[in-house]
């Protein structure tokens, strides 16, 4: 009886260790990102352009880059993903195709980014002739930003209660005007978390955009969708693994880390007080 | 009123038509530029060869079979850390914590999955490899070992995140037969719901196994780099993925290396592919409407 008693605390306590150490992995990464990374953060280092072959300056065009990059790609993504979902879950005729479809979303959702690297070369870069650019860029990070935003659409026009589809056709609405009045806003703040998180995701990318759209160094900022551009994952990667001044790199490299991390973290937090402001004031 | 029903569900069944698009443009594109590769050297020798020289002025040569068993070897390494770690906290999260605990446990867990990899690579590449390295005293930092943890550390959350689902989906019946039965709280997760939610678990094993086996930035900055089999997991290696990013900006379109590293990635796209269908089709069983 004691022996049971004992593996009960004991067997608790394991998983409790187990947790608390994945947080602290998680606190000890934090921490010692920001402890490096803090003291370079200035409004010169967000400001400015680099300098001195990267050793100095500031990161301005490689936060534009990811701006510009983030944003187009998932306006790009958005209005496809978003009817495709509808189609998945409000029409779902014939099946045979509907199978097809979710296959190739699950399919999408699992290629390795380095894959989506390489096709975004073969296709936007050399058969499209749209070189190494903002838009091949784009376009490659839009194909891999379907996935999350048709799988998250979905969850949230599943959210939607069927009394108001019924109630709607019941007063004699179109199947379309159903959707459009009465599913999509009803489903528009999931839709929207949904689409934050993607921006997440989006935005720390570094493989897709290692041969479509990414440059090392530019001067200036982006003028046009030909353009390379540079940007913040790639350029974290860049200082760490090419250019020889190590010393001068390293401490820019985190503080690019941190102003990501921000970036992708503040955005995350956003979709989380969204989510948890909607469920506080559910209506339904 | 017909008009505008018509073109609405046009519009969907075209948007749909994309993403398969999608799809068969990832498989056309990759396979298009790599199986040429096979007109030069048969399957057996790019899958069974052991040795990478790609670049070799006279005699390049283009076995894979040590990038595999490198990514193979850091796959099960993150594996092992990933496992026990989100296994135990998705234990402690779905039914140990307190629901005021839960709310502060989940979101640590879900954070560690919106870390950019790049970032993880950099913690991997300036911290910890250089901690490795003294700690056992070793020549670098930057190998089988560090790549593991770091690796484990991104699988985590979707094994973690994954198998919670599958343990709170476990009915709540199920817990009161067996505590009314006696059991202490302890046997009943550990007899009863674990093993009741194994297929959800086993899935999100298999895809960890997927995203561990096809990350890239980690492995390419933290792993090494060096085509061998390691001989202790002290050792540097070089993974499918990281060799595709490190040397695709060498290549010249439409050479034998720029294939290779296409064949590459084809194999990758049928691993990882056959590894997310086994873990969709027989582990998660996708709930049909």
């Amino acid at each position: 009886m004691k022996l049971r008693y004992l593996a009960n605390i004991s067997g608790k306590l394991l998983m409790a260790l187990l947790f608390i150490i994945t947080a602290l992995m998680l606190f000890i990464f934090l921490g010692s990102i920001f402890s490096r990374g803090i003291g370079v953060i200035s409004w010169s280092f967000i400001s400015e352009t680099p300098r001195s072959g990267m050793t100095e300056g500031g990161i301005f065009p490689a936060i534009v880059g990811t701006f510009w990059l983030t944003l187009l790609s998932i306006l790009i993504a958005l209005p496809l993903g978003i009817f495709c979902a509808i189609y998945l879950f409000c029409y779902g005729k014939p099946m045979w195709f509907v199978n097809m479809v979710r296959l190739a979303i699950n399919t999408l959702a699992g290629v390795p980014s380095i894959i989506y690297g390489l096709f975004g070369m073969a296709v936007f870069v050399n058969m499209f002739s749209l070189d190494v650019s903002l838009i091949s860029g784009a376009l490659t990070l839009s194909v891999l930003a379907l996935p999350l935003i048709i799988n998250t659409t979905e969850e949230a026009l599943q959210s939607v209660p069927a009394d108001f589809t019924e109630a709607s056709i019941a007063l004699g609405a179109q199947k379309s005007t159903t959707i459009i009045r009465v599913v999509l806003p009803s489903a528009l703040p999931n839709i929207l978390t949904g689409v934050i998180i993607s921006i997440g995701r989006v935005a720390g990318e570094t493989a897709p955009i290692m041969f479509t759209a990414a440059t090392f160094y530019s001067r200036k900022l982006p003028n046009s969708l030909s353009d390379e551009v540079m940007a913040l994952p790639y350029h974290i990667f860049a200082l760490v693994t090419e250019g020889s001044k190590a010393t001068q790199q390293v401490p820019i490299a985190y503080g690019s880390a941190l102003v990501l991390l921000f970036l992708v973290l503040g955005v995350s937090s956003i979709a989380i007080a969204i989510r948890y402001h909607m469920r506080r004031n559910k209506q339904w | 009123m017909q008009v505008r029903e018509k073109a609405f569900v046009g519009i969907t069944h075209t948007a749909a038509l994309f993403s398969l698009a999608a799809v068969f443009g990832i498989i056309f594109s990759v396979f298009r530029e790599g199986i040429p590769l096979f007109c030069t050297i048969s399957i057996g020798d790019f899958i069974f060869g052991s040795a990478w020289y790609p670049t070799h002025a006279e005699t390049p040569q283009f076995g894979v079979l040590y990038l595999l068993i490198g990514s193979l070897l850091v796959t099960l390494g993150a594996l092992m850390i990933a496992v026990p770690l989100g296994l135990g906290s998705a234990i402690f999260i779905s039914e140990i914590a307190t629901p005021r605990l839960k709310e502060i446990a989940k979101p640590i867990v879900e954070l560690l999955a919106a870390i950019p990899s790049v970032v993880y690579g950099l913690f991997g590449m300036m911290v910890l490899a250089p901690f490795v390295r003294e700690l056992i005293n070793l020549n670098t930092g930057l190998n089988l070992f560090s790549t593991s943890i770091i690796l484990g550390l991104m699988v985590l959350p979707i094994i973690s995140s994954m198998s919670e689902d599958a343990l709170a989906n476990v009915p709540k019946q199920l817990r009161e037969a067996s505590l009314a039965l006696g059991a202490t709280s302890w046997e009943t997760i550990a007899k009863v719901v674990v093993p009741a939610a194994r297929r959800g678990i086993v899935g999100s094993v298999l895809q960890g196994f997927g995203r561990a086996i096809g990350e890239t930035m980690v492995v390419l900055m933290v792993a090494g780099g060096s085509a061998q089999i390691p001989k202790s997991i002290f050792d540097s290696i070089r993974p499918l993925t990281s060799t595709i990013a490190a040397e695709m900006g060498e290549t010249v379109i439409g050479d034998l290396h720029y294939r290779v590293l296409f064949a590459i990635a084809g194999l990758l796209f049928i691993i990882t592919f056959v590894i997310n269908l086994v873990a969709d089709l027989v582990f998660l069983k996708r709930k049909v409407k």
